[in-house]
């Protein structure tokens, strides 16, 4: 019992990791990018191709994990998703939908479409055990890292001087415009450690999830979900909305087996119908 | 001009509307024993696009997950012929009634809420059911349903293997609908939910009441898209997981995107338009053909929809 609530919060913090870059996207400029999940298995693949072929340390191999996304992410915002800001809302769903289809495809011709496994070293391999709850090395791995992220990502938004300035241009892009912060700048620079994030989640997700290119297809709505749920003001609203979803998908999956993933769409439709604005929003998706 | 006068002017048929029903027509005898069966299939997926033209285009809700009225469609005919009786013109009924149920229901789920919401709303609704009928004993689970048997049409018309009947059946329902939605679209209730799309707030301050009107469509909607996909399970036989699945969303809102939304014929156009690009393409490179497609719709975005179809326009 306590094992798997155990692993619900290493996958919910997982799913944080990944999805917190799509919260500030969307609460930042209202754009509804379903590709965010491309650049998550962009890390993903990372890690994976060098390990395999050239040999790298999987910590090593992290932090490329993290800049390569960020940097494919920054170039993206700059020069296919700026000009798409003021569109419509069904533009972006296309226009995202199209990029989604093009990464599949291209990372199935690049790599080939079986599933990559991650050979994590030694030490992050075996479980022990605490007050006979079992853990698994590896989970309380990622659960110490992203939440050592979630905490630096906490400090930068509520502690530092581009933090406040991101959280006036979330609240209004116009008034923090008008005094004088770049908000396009703020951007691109949020967006790119957002792709960045997703990448290093996607790194570390790849044992755990599975990495395959389909991907960004599968998790999709994984990460909609956390977003939606947890609203797009707060940086605690999809981290709890994130855990919930981990924990739910984990019990639910060992519980009740038949149902599937039933039991998290029925929740998320069911919580959406209840407060539109997500659990924890209070009206910035417009 | 009255507003009473303009309805009337809307209402009207247009010779070029005259000579694309006609085109639908002779389709059928051009198609012959070779292309009935890729007939069948775009008359099948003109009509899914048209319903959703008449949610996305007319009222303006962007759906992720409108597959999910087809596949119920498809999957409630199957299991009535299978279990009931296998006369295709009550399967259909049958089938569109269920859609129709779930269009209903599900339509309280997209009245409020932002477009992520309800976004995300339809798209759970159409995951949840995939999830049902992957698990569910009665539905076959990944196997899907097979082996459905269907009668006679009409009690005269057996459905051949060329898909003669089944193109004439599809063709003859897609006909029906698009004057069904011709007329509600160029009537008072039509114009309404234009009203609504464009501007909501303002469409309830002139008395409007916009939920019910956007209930009322999204449940109408919902009927056809139950028609389409009960057509392609009687015409092909089977229904599996495929008809719930997450591009079947995407690949009709693609078709409708190809054609053009807001107007009744851009279903059809899109989705001629859309089999030929997938016939084309997936001849060419058949695992990858879906990065020439995705690289057409991020292009078709970036540069507009209207400028794309206009090549005189390009370089100006």
């Amino acid at each position: 019992m306590l094992t798997l609530l155990f692993d619900g919060i290493a996958y919910g913090m997982l799913l944080f990791v990944l999805a917190v870059g799509l919260a500030v996207t969307l609460g930042l400029m209202n754009f509804v990018n379903l590709a965010h999940g491309a650049f998550a298995m962009a890390g993903g693949y990372v890690t994976v191709l060098l390990m395999d072929r050239a040999g790298v340390p999987f910590l090593a191999t992290l932090p490329l994990a993290f800049l390569l996304p960020a940097l494919v992410g920054a170039v993206a915002e700059r020069l296919l998703y700026r000009p798409m800001y003021k569109r419509p809302h069904l533009d972006h769903v296309l226009f995202s939908i199209g990029l989604v289809f093009m990464t599949v495809a291209a990372v199935d011709w690049l790599v080939g479409s079986q599933q990559q496994i991650v050979k994590l070293p030694l030490w992050l391999q075996g479980r022990f055990e605490i007050a006979s709850v079992g853990i698994g090395k590896y989970r309380l791995f990622i659960i110490v890292v992203c939440l050592l992220l979630t905490l630096m990502l906490q400090w930068v938004l509520g502690r530092t001087r581009f933090g406040s300035r991101l959280r006036a241009a979330v609240d209004d892009p116009r008034v923090a415009a008008g005094l004088g912060i770049n908000v396009n700048q703020v951007f691109s620079v949020t967006f790119a450690v957002g792709s960045g994030l997703a990448g290093l989640g996607g790194a570390l997700g790849a044992e755990v999830l599975g990495l395959d290119p389909s991907f960004p297809l599968k998790f999709m709505i994984y990460f909609l979900i956390v977003v939606s749920v947890g609203g797009t003001t707060t940086i605690t609203g999809p981290l709890l909305a994130a855990l919930l979803l981990g924990i739910a998908d984990v019990m639910g999956k060992y519980y009740v087996p038949q149902l599937g993933a039933f039991v998290v769409y029925l929740l998320m439709v069911v919580i959406l119908f209840w407060r539109p604005q997500g659990l924890f929003g209070r009206g910035a998706t417009r | 001009m009255s507003a009473a006068q303009s309805i009337a002017a809307d209402r009207r048929w247009r010779p070029w509307e005259l000579v694309l029903l006609a085109a639908l027509v002779i389709s059928w005898f051009a198609a012959g024993n070779e292309h009935s069966l890729l007939g069948n299939e775009i008359a099948i997926f003109a009509l899914f696009a048209l319903s959703l033209d008449l949610i996305l285009g007319y009222a303006g809700i962007i759906s992720l997950g409108h597959a999910a009225f087809f596949g119920v469609g498809a999957y409630t005919a199957a299991l009535f012929a299978k279990h009931v009786m296998p006369d295709p013109l009550v399967g259909l009924v049958v089938g569109t009634a269920a859609a129709a149920l779930l269009g209903a229901l599900s339509s309280v789920l997209v009245m409020r809420g932002s477009d992520l919401a309800r976004l995300m709303i339809t798209l759970g609704v159409a995951a949840i059911l995939y999830e049902l009928a992957n698990k569910l004993e009665f539905t076959g689970g990944a196997d899907g349903l097979q082996g459905v048997s269907m009668g006679l049409l009409l009690g005269r018309f057996e459905f051949d293997l060329y898909g003669r009947t089944a193109f004439a059946y599809s063709l003859v329902l897609l006909v029906i609908c698009l004057l069904i939605a011709r007329r509600i679209v160029a009537s008072p209730f039509g114009w309404s939910l234009r009203a609504i799309r464009d501007n909501r707030l303002r469409a309830a301050a002139i008395g409007l009441n916009v939920d019910l009107r956007l209930g009322a469509v999204y449940t109408l909607a919902a009927a056809m898209a139950g028609t389409a996909g009960a057509l392609l399970a009687q015409t092909t036989g089977f229904a599996s997981l495929d008809v719930l699945d997450f591009h079947r969303s995407a690949d009709v809102m693609l078709m409708l995107i190809i054609g053009g939304t807001g107007w009744l014929w851009g279903g059809v156009l899109g989705a001629i338009g859309f089999k030929l690009m997938h016939s084309v393409l997936s001849a060419w490179t058949p695992q990858y053909w879906t990065f020439w497609l995705g690289l057409f719709l991020v292009v078709l975005v970036m540069v507009g929809r209207d400028r794309f179809f206009k090549s005189w326009t390009w370089w100006k």
